[in-house]
């Protein structure tokens, strides 16, 4: 199955046996799924096979129900908010005990028992810190319930340096070109409210120099002269560039594209196919594609994945899946293998 | 709109009047500041003089309309900082008159005889501000995490209940008679601020709503602006650009409500009294109607939208009524209905009035009265758009 | 406290229960449908009194009518007028008000509820007035049977039979009818409905239709049980119904019923306790935390939380 394609490059990303259930409904099942640096990877497979659920989930918009992702060697998934909290855990429970058996003494109880409870709580605190190192599932959900864990959220995933556009294009309508572009780089801006009140130099600074980079972005996606145009006003295939300019201005390492030549003419596919190919090569960027155009995804694509009902069927060169009896049968249906 | 070609002018005076034009457009871009500065000097000069005039001096004496002045701009001031909640940041704040009454209570407590402490206006100002705002990120921090609808029901509740706790905890709040005899400010250069003497609190009023429109105005053209707007238009994407929402929204629910609660300081240190009736949900709503009206999210428009509206219920209304009154028209029928406009009571009909509004805006003017230039863009555009399909379709 | 005490006590709970079961089910089947909070509903629900009281007073009756037949007959009729001319005001303001903005940002169609909200409760107050307006009992308030040495009123289970037999008979109609299936299928996913021939715009109105009518028949129910209603009560019914349905699981028709029998013996219990002045900070404290800790409800299915 697995193709001998893997180049011997870091990994940007790596799932290991996500799962992610609605329900009863198995939407994604076991995926080990891995995108190499410098890469552009395909997910594709037919109606309902999981490719949104998996992008949603590397996306922090929803949380697997199992298994992990992993970006630039880093876990995403119930990765430590408040981590310094966490030893506060540790000796919280060992604490109340021995409180008790203060009061105890205080209460003139005998002596007996505030000096039993001193040991109880000793126990307590060896106790917890064993369960600290072994980390047992409910240990995690208890982290988390008291947020000293949480999941990564979809903006912690951009911080870290995914970004991604949308299926059905999500742009800030009633905002221009440029301003959808300022509002992809607020990661990578910091003045804040305070700034902005007293307009500091901080603040003056990062919107010269802010606004000067939104316009190469635009312009390298070619939007030139397009910048002060309410995005809702721009052309269909313009709205997708503005998507793209939006997202590269979170200066990612991993850019997420759901099907961006959804609903384009065969030109104007071809041109966003180019920028694709432009975008890895000048910027050094790794892609990952959701797609249903097949003459795009094996253009384009270093490597290709194949989802069917949740699971992961075939993974390889463009070559050996398209050639390959499983994903045949996927697209075609069962008994049309030759 | 404001990317097409402009076509050349036809003549000087076409070209001259343009060039005008543009530089009144520029102007408030570049020194945005100082023209709100100048703005508020120039309006705030001029009312008293305008009021001397007829046919208004006719309707009260100077001193009353600077009074009348003083309450609007407390409005004005609570309307510019709703917008930010709702116009900017796009969430639906019902219970904003609490967060006024938190801070009016503030100044009852910190400056009255009922408490027996004496801290000065000015620093209190502050301090009703920020008690407002920790009990708007109290409110604000779990419900900002849901749905924005939920915020809409909660905030009705909390606008509820903050009049409720404070009619019924009555050892603390004397209850439904309030606090009394709560001091007003002092200040050496603007004069006697003082029952009979309104000019303090109009002119106090006027450079308290300058600075905050120009620190709005500075938000709003910011990163934390721009987020704002992002979130309004389409959170989930927001958050796919790296916008931490809870915390971007409570920022707008927390200024918002130390907005209202400095206007509540300012309240109660002019009426010198504070009771729970005060801060009922039609503060709220009136509040809203002022945005609504205004134009969401356009922070000038909202302040005239809200100065309109308070002189308008608090003069237009009355006047109505003195004027059908004199009148003495009979009663005339319209079908099986008898209208006798002597005998109506504009006033009673205001909140009607309100409520006609907001629908008939959001069905039919959603950009409100004072659109700023990107919305009347949008809608210009939306009319051509539809213009060029029927073209397309006839074609 | 005693088992009669009890009894009594839990008879109210379920009574004024029963009245906010009615009314959190129309916002938790329009929230279902549309995702919209209706701020009118309580508004409804107060002008549902007022139409009793006019029928009433119109039809000449001052008090408590005797004869069992008569009686029989006038309820049906109230009841039929306020939950239809209640229906045709709940399809209006869903033709008029927020059926322009269905596609329209979210911030639209609430503040347009919340103005219909202050429309219909200044044409009442235009109408009737201010002051709160005296209902004709027809039912005897007094009337009761004894459990063992308890007085239990007729009334109270006169209106929580009437309550739970409107909610069963919902429940089927949601259930097993085919206007029923498609309610529920427009509620899942519209545009996948109307692809399956659901005409939407009929179902949303028939949603609103049956939300507004049981908000109707709470407002008879209203009238008959406090003998009084004003322009205002629409308001804090309207909150604590809201409370119920999201305690409830806002969506979930069954999970509104048990959310409104709870908040009545909240609030029965906080006047019990001699809190009656603070039951409404009770009550939206409980939404608070529901709100923060089990957003779904008590009977909610994790809904996808569309940010």
């Amino acid at each position: 199955m697995s193709g001998a394609s893997t180049p011997a490059r870091p990994l940007v990303l790596r799932t290991i046996g996500l799962t992610k259930q609605f329900g009863g409904l198995v939407a994604v099942r076991d995926v080990d799924f891995e995108i190499p640096e410098g890469a552009i990877v395909s997910l594709i497979g037919p109606n309902g096979a999981g490719k949104t659920t998996m992008f949603n989930v590397i996306a922090g918009l929803s949380d697997p129900t199992s298994g992990l992702v992993e970006f630039l060697g880093q876990r995403m998934i119930a990765r430590p908010e408040r981590s310094w909290l966490e030893p506060v855990v540790w000796v919280v429970p060992a604490v109340v005990v021995w409180a008790l058996s203060y009061a105890a003494w205080l209460a003139g109880l005998p002596l007996v028992l505030g000096q039993l409870l001193v040991l109880v709580g000793l126990g307590v605190l060896i106790a917890t810190l064993i369960t600290a190192v072994v980390r047992p599932p409910w240990y995690g959900l208890l982290l988390v319930r008291f947020g000293i864990f949480k999941s990564a959220r979809p903006n912690e995933m951009v911080l870290a340096g995914i970004g991604r556009t949308f299926q059905n294009i999500r742009l800030f309508a009633n905002m221009t070109a440029l301003e959808n572009v300022l509002v992809g780089m607020h990661g990578q801006l910091r003045a804040n409210g305070l700034d902005a009140a007293l307009r500091t130099a901080r603040h003056n600074r990062e919107e010269v120099q802010g606004r000067s980079e939104a316009r190469r972005w635009l312009a390298y996606v070619g939007l030139r002269g397009r910048e002060d145009e309410l995005a809702r006003n721009l052309p269909y295939g313009d709205q997708r560039r503005l998507e793209i300019a939006r997202a590269l201005a979170s200066r990612p390492r991993l850019l997420l594209l759901d099907e961006p030549t959804a609903g384009m003419n065969p030109s104007e596919t071809s041109t966003m196919t180019a920028l694709f190919g432009k975008i890895r090569s000048e910027l050094n960027l790794t892609i990952l594609l959701i797609e249903h155009d097949m003459r795009v995804v094996m253009g384009v694509s270093d490597r290709v994945t194949v989802l069917d009902h949740g699971e992961k069927i075939a993974e390889g060169s463009p070559d050996e899946v398209r050639r390959d009896p499983r994903v045949i049968e996927a697209y075609l249906g069962k008994g049309s293998v030759a | 709109m404001i990317g097409k070609a402009s076509p050349p002018a036809a003549n000087p005076l076409r070209r001259t009047l343009r060039a005008i034009r543009d530089l009144a457009s520029r102007l408030p871009q570049r020194h945005q500041s100082l023209t709100v500065i100048v703005g508020m000097a120039f309006v705030t000069a001029i009312l008293p003089l305008v009021v001397l005039a007829p046919p208004l001096n006719g309707f009260g004496r100077q001193n009353d309309w600077l009074d009348g002045f003083a309450n609007a701009g407390v409005f004005v001031l609570l309307a510019m900082g709703l917008n930010v909640v709702v116009g900017l940041a796009g969430l639906l704040d019902l219970g904003y008159a609490a967060f006024f009454a938190i801070g009016a209570y503030t100044y009852a407590y910190g400056a009255s005889p009922f408490s027996g402490l004496d801290v000065p206006f000015w620093p209190m100002l502050l301090v009703g501000a920020a008690v407002a705002m920790v009990f708007g990120l109290l409110l604000g921090a779990p419900t900002l995490r849901l749905r924005g609808d939920y915020l809409a029901i909660v905030t009705l509740g909390f606008g509820e209940i903050v009049p409720v706790v404070f009619l019924n905890a009555d050892t603390y709040t004397r209850g439904t008679n309030g606090i009394s005899g709560v001091y007003q400010p002092v200040l050496p250069i603007v004069g006697n601020f003082g029952f009979g003497n309104p000019m303090p609190y109009y002119l106090t009023m006027a450079a308290i709503i300058a600075v905050a429109m120009i620190l709005l105005y500075r938000l709003q053209d910011s990163r934390l602006g721009r987020a704002w707007m992002a979130i309004r238009e389409d959170e989930l994407a927001a958050a796919s650009m790296g916008i931490n929402t809870v915390t971007t929204k409570l920022l707008a629910f927390a200024i918002g409500a130390s907005t209202s609660g400095l206007g509540g300081v300012f309240y109660a240190s002019k009426l010198s009294v504070v009771s729970p009736d005060q801060f009922g949900f039609v503060i709220s709503f009136t509040v809203l109607a002022m945005v609504v009206l205004g134009g969401m999210g356009n922070i000038w428009g909202v302040a005239v939208g809200a100065f309109v509206i308070y002189e308008l219920q608090s003069q237009g209304l009355k006047q109505l009524n003195s004027f059908f009154g004199g009148l003495g028209l009979p009663p005339f029928h319209l079908g099986p209905l008898t209208v006798d406009l002597t005998s109506i009571n504009f006033l009673e009909y205001q909140f009607l009035l309100y409520g006609l509004a907001l629908v008939g805006m959001m069905l039919l003017r959603p950009e409100g009265l004072f659109p700023s230039r990107r919305r009347r863009a949008e809608l210009r555009d939306e009319a051509d758009a539809g213009a060029a399909n029927e073209e397309l379709v006839q074609a | 406290m005693d088992f009669g005490l009890l009894l009594q006590q839990t008879i109210n709970a379920l009574t004024i229960g029963a009245i906010y079961a009615l009314i959190a089910l129309g916002y938790t089947m329009v929230y279902g449908i549309i995702e919209l909070i209706n701020f009118a509903h309580g508004d409804v629900f107060m002008t549902g009194s007022f139409v009793t009281m006019w029928l009433l007073t119109t039809l000449g009756f001052q008090g408590t009518i005797k004869d069992p037949l008569t009686l029989a007959g006038v309820l049906a009729l109230a009841f039929l007028v306020a939950m239809t001319v209640m229906g045709a005001v709940g399809v209006i303001i869903e033709r008029f008000a927020y059926r322009p903005l269905r596609n329209a940002p979210r911030l639209a169609p609430l503040i347009t509820a919340i103005g219909v909200s202050f429309i219909l409760q200044n044409i009442v107050q235009s109408i009737w007035g201010p002051s709160p307006v005296s209902v004709p009992q027809i039912i005897d308030v007094q009337a009761s049977f004894r459990v063992g040495g308890t007085p239990i009123r007729f009334l109270s289970i006169f209106i929580i039979v009437l309550a739970i037999a409107l909610m069963v008979a919902l429940q089927l109609f949601v259930g097993r009818t085919r206007l029923g299936r498609a309610m529920r299928s427009t509620a899942i996913d519209r545009e996948a409905a109307q692809l399956m021939g659901v005409d939407i715009n009929t179902t949303i109105a028939l949603t609103f239709f049956i939300g507004s009518a049981l908000a109707g028949a709470a407002g008879v129910v209203q009238g008959l049980y406090l003998g009084n209603t004003v322009f205002t009560a629409g308001f804090q019914a309207g909150l604590k119904a809201f409370t119920a349905a999201v305690l409830g699981g806002i969506g979930n028709t069954t999970g509104a019923a048990l959310g409104g029998f709870v908040i009545g013996f909240i609030e029965v219990g906080s006047t019990y306790l001699g809190y009656t002045r603070w039951s409404e900070a009770v009550v939206f404290t409980i939404l608070i935390l529901v709100l923060v800790f089990r957003p779904t409800g008590l009977l909610g299915q994790q809904l996808a939380e569309r940010a």
